[in-house]
């Protein structure tokens, strides 16, 4: 029994040549064998012998047939090349967006327990996800039992001076608890204790390895070393290693990390939203149980301070709600059409194979006939089919590590995935899974068809037609390509759409001509508003004498750059509450600021440098803020209240075009703009101006150096960061799209072409297997045109049933990514006609050689030929 | 392949492997089944060589495919013969392979008498 079972590892060719035989020897074998032990061991050889034998019979085999199929193969180059490429791309596009797509959605993220690290938030209302404030922050963590530990940090832009030019740092100051917690090991030195977190301690730093090496060589005595930040001495106590990376929602890399201290004034307002806090959940706590408790928390809290805390939940996040749902979703659009793709690949190759089978086929038969069986010609064909996928499969890894660098532009900057992303063993499993899966899947069903019209070719002759059940499997194939590639170009025109939508939304400022930089004024030494406006006054003087510039403003923070910033408010005299849904994006601007940005102002007036805490306080607000308080209704002259400001009364002198502040797809808050001298000293340091905006004639840039003079006369301590156009702003506001269109366009532009070379190859074949019958419609008067018009039928009808598929599918597609499309709806009639259009390009430019070949048939030599 | 012209060229088959030899050897002086021919080639050498049956039906199928042997219809008397075994018959082109491999071993062998390997008398 165990003996006929161990036979079948054998080839089929083989066993059933010698396995009776081999049985049989085996048996008497057996019959010689006297005692247990020789019959033990008699069982143990037969195994191995079989084993062997099994094995070496494969290999012989497999080399054998990779010969031969390599022998036909460059025989046919033409064919070969195509399959190969065919598969390549499939598994190239697959293995690209899968390997994209793991890294954010699926993969573990490089830190410890990552499964247990969370992101809180404070949801009030109007805004789901808001910084925490320090008290609640305090509270939180007090209060909970399901956190094993909670940090929180907030980012930070200091001025590093002292040794070298001056440098403006992204940073971010950290509790004490929040480097542990994401398993932070310095390279050097040690992380912060609570010791250093204690307000009034001595200023502690630690640098990233970066820094470390850019700006102090590496050196190793870097520990204890003082260093000047925002003019105030720091010690760096330690080096955090290259790889390390603090999850977050800023868009800049963090080079240098300080000690958050809290003053009892920071507790002051729970209003007071800046914190990012990551918590890690104790082992065995589930999210839903954390979320349970936080809200617990929350409502005990809001019973306590029902003045700051009126409607504020506490919220916890998984941490890869980092990724934003536009970014999930394009990811997951990638993935489905490279799935598309590689279907189309799947299947042009399938119906590659079944029409080199058919012409084929008098090969086969003869080595049928020559004693080749039914399951080794299988195997054969099979083998060839494997060898063309393989080789697919090398070159689609290839294309898809040559497009990585391409593709990681499109993972979201907040996790740690950019830097390391790359095709790896994942990926590259991955695309042999699929590779094996295409070269098996698609190769057995044609070799099956081959082997059987090879048996039954030689029977019927030389007769060339084709059976009609395997062009019905070729024409569903063709179906199935037309389907995918309509479903795909119609999706990747309504992302087209969708971008166009959004390049085509006013910003509400003009762009071209811009220049902007950032001068990040620090606190301590800034603090006072005095030295503060000279400093404005003389970089503005300087600038806007430089020639070529037409006007040039300051403001707190430039749209796009920065979309927050919001700040309670109520107008009319009515009292402004911390925790409202009345809320503007707040700017201090200086005079020439609008004039700079293109910003047009629809009534009243301009900020002027005579607005300040002296005279009156006035407020320019957008139109939104009009439309919003005072529909239909004249603004100037009107009243506004900000929360926390010492004026209590701002009347509103002028009213200002829209500004998408927060970028180009999502809805800005109203804005409200404030003269950059009505602040007293030590007021709004945060919101004290730092973006400059330029505009001049021609480039823009090479006002640079000049600016840079300035700068340093004002202040040589003062760095410049942020260089870049106002254009620039605003095309990396959709990035990410127009790389993500980039390569859905490609993805498009192939199946597009793989649904031609179908719709060819399948006429082609009909035409020429029907060569007889064309000839004889020929001859007994049929026109040509009613023969071209024949085959084009065909290629139509396939084209018209894959069409109406497909639409039906880039409805459900276009439902399904609804939140990346901006507002185009998912039945965009632009989008389905343009679909429909290039569908019915693809049958034409599928169809028409075919038919004019079919056309040319000569009818004599067609008939002749039977 | 020319089998029977007697003008194949032997060299590409250079050197046999052990059990092609001894199979050749086996079916040399008639023609004989798998287990004949496992029982031959072990009283030929002693007892030393037992080839199993794996090895036996892989050499044999080469040696078909290389046109050293082929499968012969003519059975024994049917009281001596087994229905299921297939009887193999040493070709004229499997001779003169098995020739020249005795040549070229025994080539081999002058050679190392001439440096002194081997004992007088053998």
């Amino acid at each position: 029994m165990l003996e006929r079972l161990l036979l079948h590892l054998l080839p089929a060719s083989f066993r059933h040549e010698y396995a009776a035989e081999m049985g049989a020897i085996h048996a008497q074998r057996k019959r010689d064998a006297v005692g247990i032990w020789s019959r033990i061991g008699l069982y143990l050889e037969m195994t191995a012998d079989v084993a062997v034998t099994a094995a070496a019979a494969h290999w012989e085999i497999l080399r054998q047939d990779v010969r031969q199929s390599a022998r036909t193969l460059t025989r046919s180059k033409g064919f070969a090349l195509t399959a190969i490429g065919v598969t390549a791309l499939g598994v190239g596009a697959t293995t690209a967006a899968f390997s994209i797509a793991d890294h954010v959605l699926i993969r573990r993220l490089p830190f410890p327990d990552a499964d247990r690290l969370t992101m809180l938030w404070e949801s009030i209302p109007g805004y789901s996800r808001m910084e925490p404030s320090p008290a609640n922050y305090r509270d939180w963590k007090n209060l909970n039992s399901v956190f094993e530990s909670m940090g929180a940090f907030r980012g930070l832009s200091v001025n590093l001076s002292g040794s070298g030019q001056p440098e403006n740092l992204s940073g971010a100051s950290v509790t004490a608890d929040l480097l542990p917690l994401l398993g932070a090991r310095p390279e050097l030195g040690r992380l912060f204790s609570a010791e250093d977190d204690r307000d009034g301690a001595a200023g502690t730093a630690i640098l990233s390895d970066g820094l470390w090496r850019d700006r102090f060589g590496g050196d190793p005595g870097i520990l204890n070393r003082k260093i000047l930040l925002d003019g105030s001495p720091f010690t760096v106590i330690g080096v955090l290693p290259p790889d390390f990376y603090v999850p977050n929602r800023f868009p800049n890399q963090i080079r240098l990390w300080t000690a958050m201290r809290f003053t009892p004034a920071d507790f002051a307002y729970r209003t007071n939203y800046y914190l990012n806090v990551l918590a890690k959940l104790r082992p065995g706590v589930s999210l839903k149980r954390a979320r349970e408790q936080m809200l617990a928390i929350s409502a005990q809290l809001e019973r306590l301070y029902p003045k700051g805390n009126r409607k504020v939940t506490a919220t916890v996040g998984d941490i890869r709600e980092l990724v934003g749902d536009r970014a999930r979703v394009l990811l997951i659009v990638l993935a489905a059409a490279s799935l598309c793709l590689l279907l189309m690949t799947c299947t042009n190759l399938a119906n590659l194979l079944l029409a080199r089978g058919l012409l084929r086929r008098k090969e086969v038969a003869v080595r049928t006939a020559l004693g080749a069986g039914r399951e080794r010609l299988v195997r054969q064909l099979l083998t060839e089919s494997m060898l063309l996928a393989l080789a697919g499969g090398a070159v689609g890894i290839g294309l898809a590590a040559e497009a990585a660098p391409l593709l990681a532009k499109l993972v979201p900057s907040g996790l740690p995935i950019a830097e390391t992303f790359a095709i790896d063993g994942r990926a590259i499993g991955l695309a042999l899974v699929l590779t094996t899966l295409t070269g098996i899947g698609f190769g057995t069903i044609p070799a099956l068809r081959t082997a059987d019209a090879a048996v039954g070719g030689l029977r019927e002759g030389s007769r060339s037609g084709v059976g009609g059940r395997r062009e019905r499997l070729r024409g569903v194939l063709v179906v199935a390509q037309v389907t995918s590639s309509v479903a795909l170009l119609v999706s990747c025109g309504l992302l087209m759409r969708a971008l166009w939508q959004i390049e085509n939304t006013d910003p509400g400022f003009r762009a071209e001509g811009v220049l902007t930089l950032r001068t990040s004024l620090p606190m301590p030494k800034y603090e006072k508003i005095a030295p503060r406006f000279r400093f404005y006054e003389q970089v503005l003087t300087g600038v806007r004498a430089l020639p070529g510039v037409r006007a040039a403003g300051y403001t707190s923070f430039l749209p796009i750059v920065m979309g927050g910033g919001v700040w309670p408010v109520s107008v009319d005299g009515a009292p402004v509450e911390a925790t409202t849904n009345d809320r503007a994006s707040l700017r201090f601007i200086t005079p020439g600021y609008f004039a700079a940005m293109g910003i047009p102002l629809l009534a009243g007036r301009d900020v002027v440098e005579s607005d300040t805490v002296t005279t009156l306080a006035v407020a320019i607000v957008s139109q939104s803020f009009v439309r919003r308080y005072w529909p239909g209704q004249g603004a100037l002259g009107r009243h506004l209240r900000i929360l926390d400001t010492e004026i209590t009364d701002w009347t509103v002198e002028g009213v200002a075009g829209d500004v998408r502040t927060r970028g180009l797809e999502r809805t800005s808050e109203p804005q409200v703009y404030l003269p950059y001298r009505q602040v007293g000293d030590g007021a709004f340091p945060w919101y004290a101006p730092k973006d400059l905006a330029i505009r001049g004639e021609g480039d823009p840039a090479s006002l640079l150096p000049a600016i840079r003079r300035i700068v340093a006369a004002a202040d040589p301590e003062q760095p410049i960061s942020d260089v870049q156009t106002l254009d620039e702003v605003v095309a990396l506001d959709s990035a990410p799209r127009v790389v993500h269109l980039r390569v859905l366009g490609g993805f498009a532009l192939a199946a597009f072409l793989l649904a031609v070379v179908g719709i060819h190859g399948l006429l082609s074949f009909a035409v020429s297997s029907r060569t007889q019958e064309i000839g004889v419609r020929l001859a007994i008067g049929a026109r040509p045109a009613n023969i071209f018009g024949m085959v084009l039928r065909q290629g139509a009808v396939l084209c018209g049933v894959g069409v109406a598929v497909g639409m039906a599918a880039s409805y459900l597609a276009g439902r399904a990514m609804q939140a990346a499309l901006a507002g185009v709806r998912p039945d965009d009639p632009i989008a389905f006609l343009a679909g429909s259009a290039l569908a019915v390009l693809m049958a034409l430019a599928g169809s028409v050689l075919p038919a004019l070949r079919a056309v040319r048939v000569d009818p004599l030599s067609a008939i002749r030929s039977e | 392949m020319s089998i029977e012209t007697g003008f194949a060229d032997t060299s590409p088959l250079l050197p046999l492997p052990p059990a092609t030899f001894h199979i050749l050897l086996a079916v040399a002086d008639g023609d004989r089944h798998g287990y004949g021919i496992i029982q031959d080639v072990a009283a030929r050498t002693g007892g030393e060589l037992k080839l199993s049956a794996g090895t036996l039906y892989r050499s044999i199928q080469r040696m078909l495919e290389q046109g050293l042997i082929v499968e012969t219809a003519d059975r024994p008397l049917p009281e001596l013969d087994d229905e299921r075994r297939r009887y193999y018959r040493i070709t004229p082109f499997g001779r003169e392979v098995a020739r020249a491999e005795a040549r070229r071993m025994s080539q081999l062998v002058e050679l190392a008498r001439a440096s002194g390997f081997v004992p007088e008398g053998a």
